[in-house]
């Protein structure tokens, strides 16, 4: 390795128009700030849609400004549905991945940028073209579609006849989801080409920080996922523009008013595999880089090398392939076979295992560590937290025998809001407060920052417990008017309770808001290694200059080393020669 | 040595240590394997789709004549592997740094793209026309498959089409010395891996659906 030169790539000069420097970008840094405020922006809608569709929930005759009354069943509808879509692919997909991952893999690998930074700038846009063609769904005639995230056939692939939202703003939806499939794909194999392509001379795939590993395993699963919903989603406008029937059986009547349908032949189970054979592997791209920004931060300020590091690799990996082979757990009401459900529920169930090691690791890091309770580090252990509580009702979940009465509940909202909303939002939060030194050269508020944390910690999981009560007892989602049924109706104080831990919990991201944007001009500045880490993107001027790097870098030693016997400092840096090393040591001694 | 400079050797001679690319593989010629890669698990999905349609349908039609339709698919699979053979000349001309010779073998390689594409659209007039195939009604019997038929050789004419562009794209481009042999070699993978789903879609849709005597 020594004998051949380090091939740089001789970076340009940075474009000097504002155009093209901050909006047609293509530079990684400024495409993964794009990406992170468009996840913004979504969550901002996710979470009011949220809000009106709580406060339905709560008080079902409240008058709500805008909805022509008290909220009509398809209202509801459409707002759980595009709270869902926005939530899931908008956020959970943009920030963790696209966002952080766009900014840090490059400068954590020590690439100048990515390997394809106009196919990255293309991606960018092609997701956010695909967020306003969902948006606009709003604004059809017929409202936004109503059939839930998942967008079940029969009901999404007829048309209007089912109801007002499924016309236009369902076929904007699908396309939408097509679009932003294809953007996927784009980002993910231009994440596995920089981490493969990319990385700095004694980079080694053991040295990569364990927020690489994430991203890269995340980059394979989108890359392996995301091909399969854009051919559902290619069948399905299909079915709905050319009139044919892949997900549609014959004979179906909507109501007594009209003759059956002209579909025949489909089968609705046709999408529920592509589905879930994307959607499956969907949650793990949501969390993955969650994982890893968790493990990043935990060891940082633990000042502990992270625990089993190899293990948290290999671990990583495990998840991913695993995510492949379980879609059926969500299918197990469907009618399929007995001896199916068994084999996926089993497979379910090992996933079990990777995720304990992930956690016991997480645990041993902190253990015996020299804590430091900065806010990146409470989110990093309130994410553990969710994890945790949200994974072991996942447990419960993957058993059929468990799963059939527990199906469609509330029981289901809880876990997996927990284990991968809340989780993968918490990962984003400490991602956030951890990096926004770097990226914008000053700190975000550390009192805002723990206020923020307390109130979404407890707000979380005020909000989320008290729906695994009411799943238990036998609340079905996606109901506009459960009250209707005697045994849901005596439910309603805890109905009430959850809404106003939502409000609460939301009106306290004002607190986030505003330390971000004020932080960005009154923050306290700092240098370029405020929180004293030892991975590649400390090691250059925060905020990073066009090209990353100022000189060609190069890697001597693993990510996490931290409280190096021997050594004066707490931390010793990836990018620090074994010369300089040992000065250190002696100045020291 | 302490554990400090113990951990300090930069790993040497290994193929995944960082630096220079591993395996060889140029950026380019990764993403464009990744790419397929993807676009492979789109076109599985819809074969996997269109065989499940098709299992699940008892009167599933077996429409194709020998002549014209299966002639008519065989003569395309020629032209289109022979398409391949001569992008194959290509690259390999390009690699020799032969460049005027790559531009004639890449823009032959286009002229069967074209001739695939204007046999297949004469085959679909002719089927909505005078077959009366619409993706959703058939003469025949189940409906699904004008569906399957047009949406799978739909897309994968798509592939052709967009593969004559880019194809044209880089013979401009190598010509004028804009573009490397690398270049063409990378193009080469996306016409051969159209050049394969064909051979799958070709079985697939035409050979098991001839009609039985």
């Amino acid at each position: 390795m020594s004998a051949q030169p380090h091939s740089v790539t001789h970076h340009s000069e940075a474009p000097k128009s504002f155009i093209r420097r901050y909006i047609f970008s293509t530079d990684h840094k400024v495409i993964g700030v794009q990406y992170w405020l468009l996840a913004l922006a979504a969550v901002t809608v996710g979470m009011v849609l949220s809000w009106l569709f709580r406060a339905h929930l709560a008080w079902p005759h409240l008058v709500i400004p805008g909805f022509g009354g008290q909220m009509r069943p398809e209202q509801y509808l459409a707002l759980v549905t595009m709270h869902g879509t926005i939530m899931v692919f908008f956020v959970l997909t943009v920030a963790p991945q696209s966002g952080f991952g766009n900014y840090f893999l490059p400068i954590q690998i020590g690439a100048d940028d990515m390997a394809f930074p106009t196919l990255n700038m293309l991606s960018f846009w092609i997701t956010l073209v695909a967020f306003l063609v969902l948006i606009s769904a709003f604004f059809t005639s017929g409202g936004a579609p109503i059939n839930g995230w998942t967008s079940y056939p029969p009901l999404s692939a007829v048309g209007s006849v089912s109801g007002p939202g499924q016309g236009m703003g369902e076929t904007l939806w699908v396309i939408s989801i097509g679009l932003f499939c294809l953007a996927s794909l784009l980002t993910a194999l231009n994440f596995i080409s920089t981490t493969i392509e990319m990385r700095a001379p004694g980079m080694s795939l053991m040295r990569m920080p364990l927020t690489v590993w994430g991203w890269f395993v995340t980059a394979v699963l989108g890359l392996l996922a995301f091909g399969v919903l854009l051919a559902a989603c290619i069948l399905l406008l299909l079915d709905r523009l050319a009139m044919t029937s892949f997900f549609v059986p014959g004979g179906l009547v909507f109501n007594d008013t009209q003759p059956a349908l002209a579909h025949a032949g489909g089968s609705p189970l046709l999408w529920e595999h592509l589905f879930w054979f994307f959607g499956h592997p969907e949650v793990y791209i949501a969390i993955l880089p969650a994982m890893g920004i968790t493990s990043h931060i935990l060891s940082n300020f633990s000042r502990k090398p992270i625990f089993g590091y190899k293990a948290m690799a290999y671990s990583l990996c495990a998840i991913g392939f695993l995510s492949f082979t379980v879609w059926g757990h969500h299918m197990f009401v469907s009618g399929m076979s007995p001896y199916s459900a068994l084999a996926f529920s089993f497979l379910t169930l090992i996933i079990g295992v990777p995720s304990a090691i992930k956690t016991f690791n997480w645990l041993g890091t902190l253990w015996g560590g020299k804590i430091q309770f900065t806010t990146p580090m409470l989110f990093a252990i309130g994410f553990v937290s969710l994890f945790v509580t949200g994974g072991l009702s996942g447990l419960f979940l993957a058993q059929p025998s468990i799963d059939l009465p527990l199906h469609d509940t509330y029981f289901v909202i809880a876990h997996f809001h927990l284990v991968m909303a809340v989780a993968a939002i918490f990962g984003i939060f400490a991602g956030t407060y951890y990096w926004f030194p770097k990226m914008f050269g000053r700190r975000m508020s550390e009192k805002l920052g723990k206020t923020h944390f307390w109130f979404t910690f407890v707000g979380a999981y005020l909000t989320f417990m008290p729906m695994h009560w009411m799943g238990i007892m036998g609340a079905l989602r996606r109901y506009a008017s459960p009250g209707g049924l005697g045994f849901v109706a005596r439910m309603a104080p805890i109905d009430i309770f959850i809404t106003i831990a939502a409000f609460v919990t939301g009106a306290a991201q004002l607190l986030f808001y505003f330390n971000f944007f004020w932080s960005l001009r009154h923050g306290e500045k700092v240098d370029e290694n405020p929180w004293h880490a030892t991975t590649l993107e400390w090691s250059i001027p925060s905020p990073p200059p066009h090209g990353n790097f100022l000189a060609a870098p190069h890697v001597y030693r693993g990510p996490y080393e931290y409280s190096v016997p021997g050594y004066t400092e707490d931390y010793l840096p990836q990018h620090l020669t074994p010369e300089q090393v040992a000065q250190t040591a002696e100045a020291g001694s | 040595m302490n554990h400090t400079e113990a951990e300090a050797q930069p790993i040497a001679n290994i193929t995944w240590a960082g630096g220079p690319s591993p395996l060889a593989v140029n950026k380019k010629k990764l993403g464009m394997w990744l790419f397929l890669l993807s676009d492979s698990i789109t076109f599985s999905c819809l074969l996997i789709g269109y065989s499940y349609v098709r299992l699940a349908s008892p009167d599933w039609p077996r429409p194709f004549e020998f002549y014209p339709a299966i002639v008519k698919a065989t003569l395309m699979t020629v032209i289109l592997l022979t398409s391949s053979l001569t992008m194959v000349l290509g690259v390999h001309a390009a690699h020799k740094g032969e460049r005027s010779r790559a531009v004639k073998y890449i823009l032959f390689t286009m002229l069967g793209g074209i001739l695939f594409d204007v046999i297949h659209i004469s085959e679909w007039i002719n089927l909505i026309l005078n077959e009366h195939v619409t993706p959703f009604h058939n003469p025949w019997g189940s409906p699904l498959f004008g569906g399957a038929f047009f949406g799978l050789t739909g897309l994968h004419m798509l592939h052709v089409t967009i593969g004559v562009i880019y194809l044209g794209v880089i013979a401009w481009g190598f010509g004028t010395k804009r573009f490397a042999a690398e270049d063409v070699e990378v193009s080469g993978l996306y016409w051969h891996f159209v050049d394969l789903v064909w051979m799958f879609i070709f079985p697939l849709i035409y050979l098991i659906n001839v009609t039985p005597k």
